[in-house]
């Protein structure tokens, strides 16, 4: 099966600033992998590069069969990422973002119903508009958006930030049922204990490239079969 | 890389440019005054040259423009010498203001005249200085370059209609109008001459000016090349502190 | 790509429905300008009827500027423009959406400021239907190059500055063509004008906007 993210020297320029400097990683179907590495080092730019936000100006990118070097675009519509930014409306309510953005994705409105209802969002809530909730609840939101367009491929910049307790817990819940639900899953994240539950390996990103976990935990099988770990 | 000193070509146009501008000017001092607009008659040798290259420099921009946007011919040349070109326009443009109101003058009393080229030429004044802004905000160089690149194909789409709407405009008001002072009708041969030299200089010096200030855009990108190359250096070096610690 | 622009403009509508930004800011903006017209002129030599045209004409442009500036500024907001481009709504779509929704709040503008010339500037209201038709097609030329151009300079740091440089030169033919139109049939301008034509120039620029705007709209979001 070929792998739903293939990168090879993949660099990526912000503004002339190589922000990837050379990236390798596979990913398969399946998967759920944590990037952890310094500020700056590049997270959150690759998390994007590969929802074909940001080109890639030199090596291989290949994410879902679509070449990002030739058609970043394509990929878009089977991507789902979470940003640091809500990506919702301030002056519209949850209910109406969270529609908008479904419809967008041609999915329907019981999908961003269903969205929302897992996340916790649900009655009174709905009515309000996402400029008055708190930074915890436009999280759920954005996250419920990302959810409702049930994407093959899921990128969450920091998902646990801003989220108490119980968001987390929904959060994971939604991270897990995805996978076991034949989606990929890359998530960046500060959050080593409990992200580090969630996914099946980790990956250091740092000066722009991506390597092999060096602290990371057992079951890293590529590092094993590399002979590296 | 590109040199500092300038190729033979630029010099050779260069040259020309100055030779032909000379002779503009020599041969419109020499021409003789007319009853009606005396001295300043003369400015047919290089009025309308002055507009034409402005027409000109519009067009480069946004054929420049159109090249960076299509993917088969897209590069950073096609981006400066729109840019290159743009800040000739103005200055022609301006030019072109100025000596048309100069013109019109003395025979009409005012300082501007509301005719449809002079006013056609203060919009274009004013979509070039809106193109140059745009060219010069804070933001990364594809972005900037696509933005004015789409800037510039717009500015030519309202030209035609721009030239539409004031000539209906300004032929309703039966006015004043720098085409009246226009010698198409019946003035020697000798006036029509200096117009087309006074073109011929116009757009050597034009085509002078681009290729110069193209030069020293090449070079400062250049610069950004390598400055970049050291950027990725030191950024794959982050990489290697991170992992000691 | 239509359905897009439906969903697009439905959108942009409701916000306006929650935020009223345009009848509560935009809508008194202009009727001030108008005001503002009046102890610049001199209201009781007639000058005002005389003028009444074009005065109204540039009060929309300016109210235009506004009310592009604040359709894009929607886009601009935490992560709008990535969300955008996720979406997998068409941008031709969105362009439309965008513009439509823009030159809906412009004829309920124009309206109110119609009624606001007749009551202010004393002007007798003439040549109704040519009126509208010169105020639906130059609405839409305005919307179409004022969406487009939001967009050129949305995003970066000097918008609020850019946009008016930028927008005000282009739509500078529209003022023209309105004015000379709306001039013609409350027989306010000089003698002889055709609207026709003017308002065949107004449709021109509609159609090269709009489709411009279709066009550029896609590459401008990207890269941003």
């Amino acid at each position: 099966m070929d792998p739903v993210v293939r990168l090879r020297a993949a660099v990526c320029l912000l503004d002339r600033f190589p922000a990837l400097a050379g990236v390798d990683l596979e990913v398969d179907a399946g998967e759920v992998v944590l990037l952890r590495g310094p500020n700056g080092a590049g997270k959150t730019t690759l998390l994007r590069a590969l929802a074909g936000l940001v080109p890639v100006v030199a090596g291989e990118a290949t994410v879902l069969g679509h070449d990002l070097r030739r058609s970043p675009r394509a990929v878009r519509r089977e991507v789902g990422l979470l940003g640091h930014g809500s990506g919702l409306y301030e002056d519209l309510t949850v209910l109406d973002n969270a529609r908008f953005w479904a419809r967008a994705a041609g999915r329907g409105p019981a999908d961003a119903e269903a969205a929302l209802a897992r996340l916790g969002l649900t009655g009174r809530l709905l009515a309000v508009p996402v400029g008055r909730l708190s930074a915890g609840q436009r999280r759920r939101a954005a996250l419920a958006a990302v959810a409702a367009r049930r994407p093959a491929l899921w990128l969450l910049d920091e998902p646990h930030a801003g989220l108490d307790a119980a968001g987390r817990d929904l959060l994971d819940g939604l991270v897990r049922d995805a996978a076991a639900g034949g989606a990929t899953v890359l998530l960046a994240s500060h959050e080593l204990e409990r992200a580090g539950a969630l996914a099946g390996r980790t990956v250091l990103v740092a000066g722009g490239q991506a390597l092999p976990d060096p602290a990371g935990r057992g079951s890293d099988r590529r590092a094993e079969a590399a002979g590296v770990a | 890389m590109t040199s500092v000193r300038g190729t033979a070509v630029s010099l050779a146009l260069g040259v020309a440019a100055l030779v032909s501008l000379a002779a503009t000017v020599g041969l419109g001092l020499s021409l003789p005054t007319t009853v009606e607009q005396d001295d300043y008659s003369r400015l047919i040798a290089i009025h309308p040259g002055l507009a034409w290259a402005s027409y000109v420099a519009f067009g480069v921009t946004a054929l420049a423009s159109l090249a960076w946007l299509w993917p088969g011919t897209r590069s950073r040349t096609a981006d400066l010498v729109a840019g290159a070109s743009a800040e000739a326009g103005v200055v022609f443009t301006a030019l072109t203001l100025l000596t048309g109101s100069i013109w019109g003058r003395p025979t009409w009393g005012t300082w501007w005249v509301w005719d449809a080229r002079l006013t056609l030429s203060a919009l274009m004044l004013a979509l070039y200085l809106g193109y140059l802004a745009l060219r010069r905000v804070p933001a990364d160089p594809d972005t900037r370059a696509r933005r004015a690149a789409v800037a510039a194909l717009l500015a030519v789409l309202v030209v035609p209609l721009n030239h539409f709407a004031v000539e209906w405009w300004r032929t309703l008001h039966q006015g004043r109008s720098l085409q009246q002072l226009d010698p198409g009708r019946s003035l020697d041969g000798i006036f029509i001459g200096a117009m087309l030299l006074g073109f011929l200089a116009m757009s050597l010096v034009y085509a002078w000016f681009v290729v110069t200030r193209l030069r020293t855009l090449r070079l400062e990108s250049e610069l950004e090349d390598v400055a970049l190359d050291l950027a990725l250096t030191e950024r794959r070096a982050e990489a290697v502190e991170a992992l000691k610690a | 790509m239509w359905r897009d622009a439906l969903l697009v403009a439905g959108k942009d509508l409701r916000v306006e429905a929650r935020s009223r930004v345009a009848t509560n800011q935009v809508l008194p903006f202009a009727v001030l300008v108008l005001v503002l017209f009046a102890f610049a002129l001199e209201p009781d030599r007639g000058v005002l009827r005389t003028a009444a045209a074009g005065l109204f004409w540039v009060a929309v442009l300016l109210a235009t500027v506004l009310a592009v500036s604040r359709s894009a500024a929607l886009e601009s907001g935490d992560g709008g423009r990535d969300a955008l481009r996720l979406s997998g709504l068409d941008p031709a779509g969105v362009f439309l959406g965008k513009a439509g929704a823009v030159a809906v709040q412009l004829v309920a503008l124009e309206l109110v400021l119609g009624v606001g010339v007749v009551v202010l500037y004393d002007l007798e209201p003439a040549g109704l239907g040519t009126l509208a038709v010169t105020a639906l097609v130059a609405t839409l030329g305005l919307a179409a190059a004022g969406t487009l151009y939001g967009a050129l300079a949305s995003g970066l740091r000097v918008r609020e500055t850019l946009l008016p440089l930028l927008l005000l030169p282009v739509v500078a033919p529209v003022l023209l063509a309105a004015t000379r139109a709306s001039e013609a049939a409350l027989g306010t301008g000089v003698v002889g004008i055709d609207a026709g034509e003017w308002v065949g120039l107004l449709a021109a620029f509609a159609v090269v906007y709009l489709a411009a705007g279709v066009i550029a709209f896609g590459p401008l979001l990207e890269e941003g």
